[in-house]
């Protein structure tokens, strides 16, 4: 029987912990395909974030480290330093990367340290159940922001991207999201070529991908989806903010 | 055999860590440790080595983190205000079992406190410095020449129990010029760790390198491996020097440059006919609890001389278990124990036991 679909090797055959409708599944699939096509698994060392995909050490069959909060793109500068020939990512959710990890984010990018960055943006807390997150929009309504998130006390949500494009270390930014297939399948060249570019030496890529978290939203999957259409997406355009080989600007 | 070398505390350590094989150093300045660094950006690119200049002290720990994972010895430095910063990091590399060298030239604190010499971080270096069970393996240097040998022996020890370790220098070792012979270069064993990210080749299955179980039993077990290598480090690792201990009545404890001046105050108090000797703890972790026990039941009194407010003092009563007193002589802030301090504090003991 010929086989039509199938798991990527780069997946582990772990059951993923993630709640129904969230996205990191898809983007773990992602990131594993990428791994695939490109036959980097074997000399590939990914980097756990702290958060919901703390575990992810146990979903990518490549080695793994788990960082402290926040620390990961200087583990990854660690790991990388020791050997530039192997590919080394991490993989953070947007308290990670852009609130307690803002100062080893921003100095790997402006060292342009050779890396992978898969940024999970979901506006939200998820592992601790739904606090305001750095990234939470304006008026958006969270544990920590019951009244919604008022930007006068709790200042505004932080544009990962826009603020990186403004340093001349980052070879590749890139936003997307995974809410449709077309989406998706765009998130992917996004992360292809992110990986693509570690391996062509050409210096640090992040692509931040708006993800949905349907349980701390307090919405179905599917209306978390139209969410990220209607509220992230105009707040978070879409769109290659920095690339230095030229290509796929604007 | 190198030959004999004129170098400041500072260099001598950087030195020994470049023969002990590190080519990984991320570091943050700050006095009184920046030679380190400054000696490791000259040195690093010229031998194929890693010199980063990191944002923070946190972000230079998890650079250690990074390397130590992969199975390379690393090391970072700093001084008291930096290392609080570390801790952090610290108890992820003791959480995940990796090894790595960690340098604290001490200053006076708390707080941002001074830049001369301290030996007030002792508490946090002894009692597992960040969060959560766990020891790191202490040593503190008293002389240029252990500033070489004990980074040596730090990577060595650190290695042997996959653990992180700390070289607990007062900031006159860091600072201070003395002749010094380097040890030779080490030969590093470089079979692959059977616990290193190195990349799977696709050959094995991956390699996790982790400090989280959300299984309290599978946790607690950890744990109780890890305080089993503990317990064999304390019965097989400890260091310390005696000096004219055969017919002490007063035991001076003191390790780094307080042990140096102790040295002269031990001879000046004979002149006067007392009998004082020393015990010089080197590992301060694990703590030299025999000797001094054993001493115990001989001397009549023991002095605790430390740039702190006293904190190796508790730890000499806990080894000597109150058995005989123990007298405190301390300064701190910056200020170094002169000769006559310890005489005063050795005067007081006698006629404390009189």
């Amino acid at each position: 029987m010929a086989v039509v679909f199938e798991k990527p090797k780069a997946l582990t055959d772990a059951v993923l912990h993630y709640c129904p409708g969230c996205t990191h599944g898809i983007v773990h699939r992602l990131v594993a395909e990428v791994i695939d096509e490109l036959g980097i698994e074997g000399r590939t060392i990914g980097i756990a974030p702290v958060g919901c995909s703390v575990m992810a050490y146990d979903y990518f069959t490549v080695d793994m480290v788990e960082a402290a909060h926040g620390r990961a793109p200087a583990v990854a500068t660690g790991v990388k330093r020791s050997d530039p020939s192997k590919i080394v990512f991490t993989y953070q959710g947007d308290g990670d990367l852009a609130s307690i990890g803002m100062c080893e984010t921003v100095h790997s990018a402006a060292r342009g340290e050779n890396i992978t960055i898969i940024f999970i943006n979901n506006a939200i807390y998820g592992m601790t159940g739904g606090q305001m997150a750095p990234t939470s929009l304006p008026g958006q309504v969270t544990q920590t922001s019951p009244y919604g998130r008022n930007t006068e006390t709790q200042g505004f949500p932080i544009r990962v991207c826009e603020l990186l494009s403004e340093l001349d270390g980052p070879a590749y930014l890139e936003r997307v999201t995974v809410n449709n297939v077309k989406n998706v399948r765009n998130a992917k060249k996004a992360i292809k070529k992110a990986f693509q570019n570690q391996i062509d030496g050409k210096g640090f890529s992040l692509v931040e991908v708006l993800s949905s978290c349907p349980t701390n939203w307090g919405m179905t999957p599917q209306k978390a989806l139209e969410w990220i259409d209607e509220k992230m997406i105009p707040y978070y355009p879409l769109g290659v903010y920095r690339d230095k080989d030229g290509e796929n600007n604007g | 055999m190198q030959e004999k070398v004129l170098m400041k505390g500072n260099e001598a350590l950087a030195e020994a860590a470049i023969l002990a094989g590190c080519r990984h150093y991320f570091g943050y300045p700050i006095t009184p440790q920046t030679e380190v660094a400054a000696y490791m950006s000259k040195k690093m690119p010229k031998i194929g080595g890693v010199f980063l200049q990191a944002e923070s002290e946190i972000a230079a720990i998890n650079m250690v983190y990074g390397v130590a994972a992969t199975g390379k010895r690393a090391m970072t430095s700093s001084s008291s205000p930096g290392i609080a910063l570390k801790c952090e990091g610290i108890s992820y590399l003791a959480g995940s079992d990796l090894p790595a060298l960690i340098v604290n030239v001490q200053r006076g604190g708390p707080g941002l406190g001074g830049i001369q010499p301290s030996q007030s971080d002792y508490f946090l270096a002894t009692r597992g410095p960040g969060h959560g069970d766990f020891h790191v393996i202490v040593l503190a240097p008293a002389s240029v020449q252990e500033m070489a040998d004990m980074t040596l022996k730090g990577f060595e020890l650190a290695d042997k129990y996959r653990m992180p370790c700390m070289l607990l220098a007062d900031g006159t070792m860091g600072q201070m010029m003395e002749p010094v012979v380097l040890p030779d270069p080490v030969e590093l064993d470089k079979t692959p760790k059977d616990w290193a990210v190195t990349g799977t080749e696709c050959k094995r299955e991956h390699h996790i390198v982790n400090s989280l179980y959300l299984s309290p039993k599978k946790l607690e077990d950890i744990n109780l491996e890890r305080y089993e290598r503990y317990k064999k480090i304390e019965e097989e690792e400890c260091l310390w020097e005696e000096f004219m201990m055969e017919d002490a009545e007063i035991c001076i404890v003191s390790c780094g440059i307080t042990a140096r001046v102790s040295r002269n105050a031990i001879l000046e108090a004979r002149k006067q006919g007392i009998k004082v000797g020393m015990i010089r703890p080197i590992t301060l972790w694990p703590f030299p609890k025999k000797p001094l026990l054993a001493a115990a039941e001989k001397v009549k009194a023991f002095i605790s001389v430390e740039l702190n407010m006293g904190q190796m003092k508790e730890d000499i009563e806990l080894a000597v278990r109150c058995k005989k007193p123990v007298y405190g002589c301390t300064r701190v802030g910056g200020m170094i124990t002169t000769v006559d301090d310890i005489l005063a504090s050795i005067k007081e003991a006698v006629k404390g036991d009189e």
